[in-house]
């Protein structure tokens, strides 16, 4: 008898067993499903959380080299060093753009918040984004109406601006918004340009943004002149190279003495995606044990449950083993038997995560990939095939003239 | 060469600190087509040795051959797999299946032989018509007599078309009626050529058969001729 046939036998020996039970299979498969939804959930919340960091690093680019006074993840005590460190201004940005090989695009950049208004509509909070001429192909954006900022717009530090699509819905929902007067913070700006939509990531809308020239910016917004320096090297083969290079320039520059420290750092996307693998791989590794307890709990539910169910059908197995039923066919049946009330439970588990997600999905980012539900199955087979196998084995072992004994 | 051949098969129990020696050393020998009766009160030995005669169990010591094979000192799954094709067994308590209908019981022993699904429900089929149950076959065993219950074992017992059926009581769950029909169904297997060791401590049951061996005390204590069994009643003929 081939193990194929064996286990159709079996899903159907399985299947009427548990219609007998209905209640008591129900209530097994409960502490599974439990543990598959809140497992399945902790995992789609990962995924998302993956996937939107992608899409947020994508937006900073591989081939980005960040100048700035702090390095991203140096620790609070470099950081008390650093924040006496002299700015970076526009003009060293300028100077590495004209010193630099590597380089084919050199931009400045700030961020800031600001309240946008419109005749009488008002947006508060919206991102206010510094650039220079060239931070359009530094950012990867591109426009759905009118222009980019232009150098001489950067260098007069005109008060214009490119906006975002949640910007232009809001004040121009019948169109026109190239050429009007906006307000940020009660200056005029003139919108030159509109950005394509491009779609929220982590609870931040880069739709809601306005970008102005950093001169401006750095005129009328901030008292700090200080702004990263935004470096899109040619060839991401040479990032050392252009890194080293970039130092050399810096400290040139910003005459740094030989044998001193930089007063500056240079970040990149790298940084950002060990820093979040490491945080991301910890989150999901305490996320997924501690979710992974309560199915371990069904596990042990199940366990208890098949024990019960061999012992009341001691007589049955003696039966069949004495028509010829080998060690393996009784181990195969309540392995299956088992197997099928937890991948029920996992099917389930998974019916109810699923809406579950896309609730989740609307504050949060969250998804249920493929691959997450062919885990959330398997695990769920596992489980009933790791918890079933204790009692199908001792099932198994049964002597035949004992079991048949049995009331 | 007989079908079942034993020498000298004792089997011991350890129970706690005691041994218990339910078989001191039995030897026999049974011919294809025989209908043989084992007596004996409780405590003989007969179950035992009905036990290992059924390959459910295995001998302390001795020799066991059957239909050629040494059987004795086989394992677990060689003994199913002897059981499954050698010995159709019919107990006193039916022991069918309680949430499997009449064809699905029937069944079993050809789906641990590994037949195909067509020709198992074919099988069944016959089989469950030859013991006059045709119109019975998706009968759950709650919703059949007793009679036609232990009628689906003998279809079960007989469906892979075993060397020996081996009934152990098979009227002692059963009114004398009824248990009469069954023995005549045996009469009637007999006749066509089966093999049938019937384990009793009734002697109008072991009357039925051509044979009979009476246990003792873990011993073969009398080995008989019977000249003229008792014919069951014939109404039985009406079941084919």
């Amino acid at each position: 008898m081939n193990l194929l046939h064996e286990l159709k036998e079996s899903v159907l020996i399985a299947w009427s067993a548990l219609r007998t039970n209905k209640m008591r299979s129900m209530l097994t498969a409960l502490g599974i499903i439990i543990g598959i939804v809140t497992v399945t959930l902790m995992g789609s919340a990962i995924a998302g959380l993956n996937t939107e960091f992608r899409r947020m690093v994508a937006g900073i680019g591989a081939d980005n080299l960040y100048v700035q006074r702090f390095a991203w993840f140096a620790g609070e005590e470099p950081w008390r060093q650093a924040r006496n460190r002299r700015e970076l201004t526009l003009r060293d940005a300028r100077e590495v753009e004209r010193l630099s090989s590597f380089a084919v695009a050199v931009g400045a950049e700030a961020n800031g918040n600001g309240t946008v208004s419109y005749q009488r509509k008002q947006a508060k909070g919206v991102w206010v984004a510094a650039n220079t001429e060239n931070s359009a192909t530094i950012r990867g954006l591109s426009l759905s109406a009118g222009r980019w900022l232009s150098e001489s717009d950067v260098q007069s530090a005109r008060p214009v601006c490119v906006i975002g699509s949640y910007l232009v819905e809001r004040f121009f929902p019948y169109g026109g918004a190239v050429g009007s007067r906006i307000k940020l913070n009660d200056m005029p700006f003139e919108v030159i340009g509109v950005l394509e939509k491009q779609g929220s990531s982590f609870g931040n809308n880069p739709d809601d943004q306005i970008v102005i020239p950093v001169t401006r910016f750095t005129r009328e917004f901030t008292r700090w002149p200080d702004v990263s320096i935004v470096v899109k090297i040619r060839n991401l083969q040479e990032l050392d190279d252009a890194k080293e290079e970039l130092r050399g320039i810096l400290r040139k520059i910003r005459r740094v003495a030989p044998g001193e420290k930089d007063d500056f750092a240079i970040n990149q996307q790298d940084a950002l995606i060990s820093f979040f693998n490491v945080i991301g791989g910890s989150i999901a590794a305490v996320g997924l044990f501690i979710t992974g307890l309560s199915l371990f709990v069904g596990g042990i539910g199940i366990m208890n449950i098949m024990f019960v169910s061999v012992a009341e059908r001691t007589r049955e197995i003696g039966i069949r083993k004495a028509i010829g039923a080998k060690r393996r066919t009784i181990l195969v049946q309540f392995l299956v038997e088992a197997a099928t009330i937890t991948l029920g439970a996992g099917i389930l588990g998974l019916l109810i995560a699923w809406p579950i997600t896309l609730v989740i999905d609307h504050y949060m980012a969250a998804s249920m990939p493929w691959w997450l539900v062919g885990i959330a199955l398997a695990v769920s087979v596992l489980t009933g095939v790791v918890s079933g196998f204790l009692p199908a084995w001792r099932a198994a072992r049964m002597d035949p003239v004992e079991a048949l004994r049995s009331e | 060469m007989s079908l079942i051949q034993i020498h000298d098969l004792t089997r011991r129990y350890v129970m706690g600190t005691e041994t218990v020696h339910a078989l001191r050393g039995v030897s026999l020998s049974i011919e294809r087509g025989e209908y043989l009766a084992i007596m004996g009160p409780s405590g003989s030995g007969k179950s035992t040795l009905m036990n290992l005669l059924g390959c459910l169990d295995t001998p302390s010591s001795g020799y066991y051959e059957l239909n050629g094979v040494n059987v004795a000192h086989m394992d677990d799954n060689s003994l199913a797999e002897i059981r499954n094709r050698e010995i159709g067994f019919v107990f006193q308590s039916f022991n069918l299946l309680p949430r499997s209908d009449s064809l699905h019981n029937v069944e079993l022993p050809l789906i641990y032989s590994g037949v195909s699904a067509s020709e198992r429900r074919e099988k069944a089929m016959q089989a469950l018509v030859n013991v006059g149950l045709g119109e019975r076959t998706h009968h759950k065993p709650n919703e059949l007599s007793g009679g036609q219950r232990q009628r689906v074992a003998i279809a079960r017992a007989l469906v892979n078309n075993p060397s020996i059926v081996l009934a152990d009581e098979p009227t002692g769950n059963l009114d004398s009626r009824t248990g009469e029909e069954i023995l005549g169904l045996f009469e009637t297997l007999s006749r066509r050529g089966n093999t049938i060791i019937v384990v009793t401590h009734e002697e109008d049951v072991a009357q039925h058969a051509r044979r009979i061996i009476r246990i003792r005390d873990g011993l073969v204590a009398a080995d008989e001729i019977n000249p003229n069994p008792r014919a069951a009643l014939r109404m039985q003929e009406a079941v084919k």
